[in-house]
């Protein structure tokens, strides 16, 4: 009797924290969502803010993170997809190869603001880019790249070795079998690796602190090697930094509501090209 | 007769296939043709080789560039100076002071604050999706743990402000609640999902014969889930734990934003307190380039990268010690 109460107790306890971690995601969605819909407009999303960022839109602070996404990824996606290629396709076992590993997983540990101090020393400083577009994407092209090489091995192992072999045997080179007969198959794999690391990029602010992003510029960026305005930045502002705080918070919830949006957009679209592909891959 | 004559036409496709793909390809099958392929197929390799070097020559280019930055500082104050001391005030008109150790401090309080509530509350939602809950219930459990990780940490930073803040001061009566407990509360949240979906990988391993072992002897189930499970997944559950704390010290933007950035030295989980990547967060913006406080932040950088560091790698180390006793 003893024993049945106890089970029925921790199997409620187990279902409480269930549902609990459903209530946070819940919670957090609610608030944001209810708060920041009214703010949402066409207006919102395409004009830049006014009157000491009090009025207006987000437009700047969108574009600048595209921008710096886009160079995240032209220089994490190559590089991590040629890594990722080295470790699964050429990589012998051995020591050599368990340290690269093993770099890759403490790489992914690495604290976000550490990236920004090493952004800061070389890319703003040795190679002097200056605060930049450049420079905050390629420091979060690094902070990407263990994720991408990751995603991408990831994709390269769910290609039959058969089809490798069936190359071989015909008598391709190695690099030939690769680019006609995985590289394909791996694709769209990959590609869903990258639109996730991408959408974590999107998000992060604190490697993009000291290497470009700017509180408010009142021109749009002319090239890479501007200063720039980035949606989490802009949140960070007007959540803290902004000196009438009470009047902001609509737009900083409209804000947060835009870039929550565009990073479960982001996501979605991965999972959507993870499902075709998959099916694609048994049909 | 028929049977050769189909032979025969077979056999001529194939010599066509072979002879259009030679002829297509234009492959040398000279001597030196076979030689200038091999070298081809070398300078891939060898080009694949070094891109795969990448992550360990930046995971040592971080290790010696924090190092290297933070060196002149560590010359010109000593390392008793930031390791004994917990005054941190570089921009002191009198003497400038660079004790790191409220910020150790402070970063230490918000991770065992968060992992005192992720740990039991991750494990628990884990044994609930590997063990317990009914298959509806998973399949919306599941991605909301997805969904949670892809919360960019400067939203739930703003949560902090916005939704913690007033709970916590009208709970405590206090004025504001920007401290260490927002910060421990929102950095669980951020634990969870690596706590939750690791530890439920590692439940999944446990082979289904140990809980059949149980349920034989005439346990129920949920003192197999206590007894057997969980001890079983013990060692996958304790790396999941140690990631979620790599990730609780290394956080910024929500601990800059929720707890309230004061120096002092304290234990009491209801003050204000600044974190190590806060004050790295705060400060570098603001000082010049190439002076000793400039430094002194790369110091703290180092401190930080070693601890995170560490953690990962025990962690690692768990788990492929858990992986290979799997297999």
């Amino acid at each position: 009797m003893k024993k049945k109460i106890s089970e029925q107790l921790g199997f409620l306890v187990l279902t409480f924290s269930g549902i609990f971690v459903i209530l946070i995601l819940g919670v957090i969605l609610f608030d944001v969502i209810s708060k920041g819909i009214g703010v949402i407009s066409w207006e919102f999303l395409t004009h830049p803010p006014r009157e000491g960022m009090t009025k207006g839109g987000i437009f700047p602070a969108l574009l600048g993170t595209f921008l710096v996404s886009v160079i995240t990824v032209l220089f994490a996606v190559p590089l991590g997809m040629f890594a990722a290629i080295y470790l699964h396709e050429y990589a012998r076992a051995g020591k050599l190869t368990r340290l690269i590993r093993l770099s890759i997983r403490n790489l992914s540990g690495v604290p976000s603001i550490v990236y920004g101090l090493f952004g800061v020393v070389i890319f703003v400083q040795t190679l002097n880019f200056g605060t930049s577009i450049l420079s905050a994407g390629l420091t979060l092209g690094l902070l990407t790249l263990p994720w991408t090489v990751t995603a991408c091995e990831e994709a390269l192992k769910t290609v039959p070795k058969s089809y490798r072999e069936g190359a071989l045997a015909l008598g391709a080179t190695k690099w030939h079998s690769i680019r006609t007969n995985v590289l394909p198959y791996a694709i769209p794999g990959m590609l869903t690796g990258v639109i996730l690391g991408l959408a974590r990029a999107a998000g992060e602010t604190a490697p993009i602190l000291f290497t470009g992003a700017a509180f408010f510029l009142p021109h749009l960026p002319k090239s890479i090697f501007d200063q720039f305005m980035a949606l989490p930045y802009h949140l960070y502002i007007l959540a803290t930094q902004h000196h009438a705080i009470d009047q902001v918070r609509p737009i900083a919830y409209g804000t947060a509501l835009v870039l929550l949006a565009l990073v479960f957009t982001l996501s979605l679209t991965a999972i959507l090209v993870r499902y075709q592909y998959r099916k694609k891959m048994k049909g | 007769m028929i049977f050769f004559y189909k032979l025969r036409i077979i056999q001529l496709e194939i010599d066509a296939e072979i002879g259009e793909a030679v002829l297509e390809k234009k492959r040398d099958f000279t001597l030196a043709g076979v030689r200038s392929q091999r070298i081809k197929e070398f300078l891939i390799e060898r080009f694949f080789f070094v891109n795969g070097l990448l992550a360990t020559l930046i995971l040592l280019g971080i290790f010696s560039l924090l190092f290297a930055k933070g060196y002149p500082a560590l010359r010109e104050l000593g390392w008793k100076s930031f390791l004994f001391s917990a005054h941190w005030n570089p921009t002191s008109y009198e003497i400038p002071r660079y004790g790191i150790l409220s910020l150790i401090n402070s970063t230490l309080m918000v991770t065992l604050g968060a992992l005192a509530f992720a740990v039991p509350l991750g494990v628990a939602c884990a044994a609930f999706i590997s063990e317990a809950a009914p298959p509806r219930i998973r399949e919306i459990l599941k991605p909301a743990v997805e969904v949670l990780a892809a919360i960019p940490s400067v939203v739930i930073g703003f949560l902090g402000i916005v939704l913690v803040n007033p709970v916590i001061s009208t709970v405590f009566g206090i004025s504001h609640g920007l401290n260490a407990l927002n910060g421990s509360i929102l950095l669980a949240v951020m634990a969870l999902p690596t706590i939750i979906s690791l530890s439920e990988d590692a439940l999944k391993a446990v082979p289904k014969t140990y809980k059949e072992a149980s349920y034989a002897l005439g346990a129920n189930r949920w003192q197999t889930i206590v007894r057997v499970s969980i001890p079983s997944a013990l060692s996958g559950i304790i790396a999941s734990i140690m990631l979620g704390m790599g990730r609780a010290i290394g956080e910024t933007m929500t601990v800059l934003m929720a707890t309230g950035n004061a120096r002092a030295l304290t234990f009491n989980f209801l003050d204000p307190i600044q974190t190590m990547t806060a004050t790295i967060a705060i400060e570098l913006g603001e000082v010049p380039y190439n002076t000793t406080h400039y430094y002194a932040l790369f110091i703290i950088g180092f401190v930080l990268f070693l601890m995170t560091f560490l953690v990962n790698l025990v962690s690692d180390i768990i788990l492929q010690k858990y992986q290979e006793v799997d297999r």
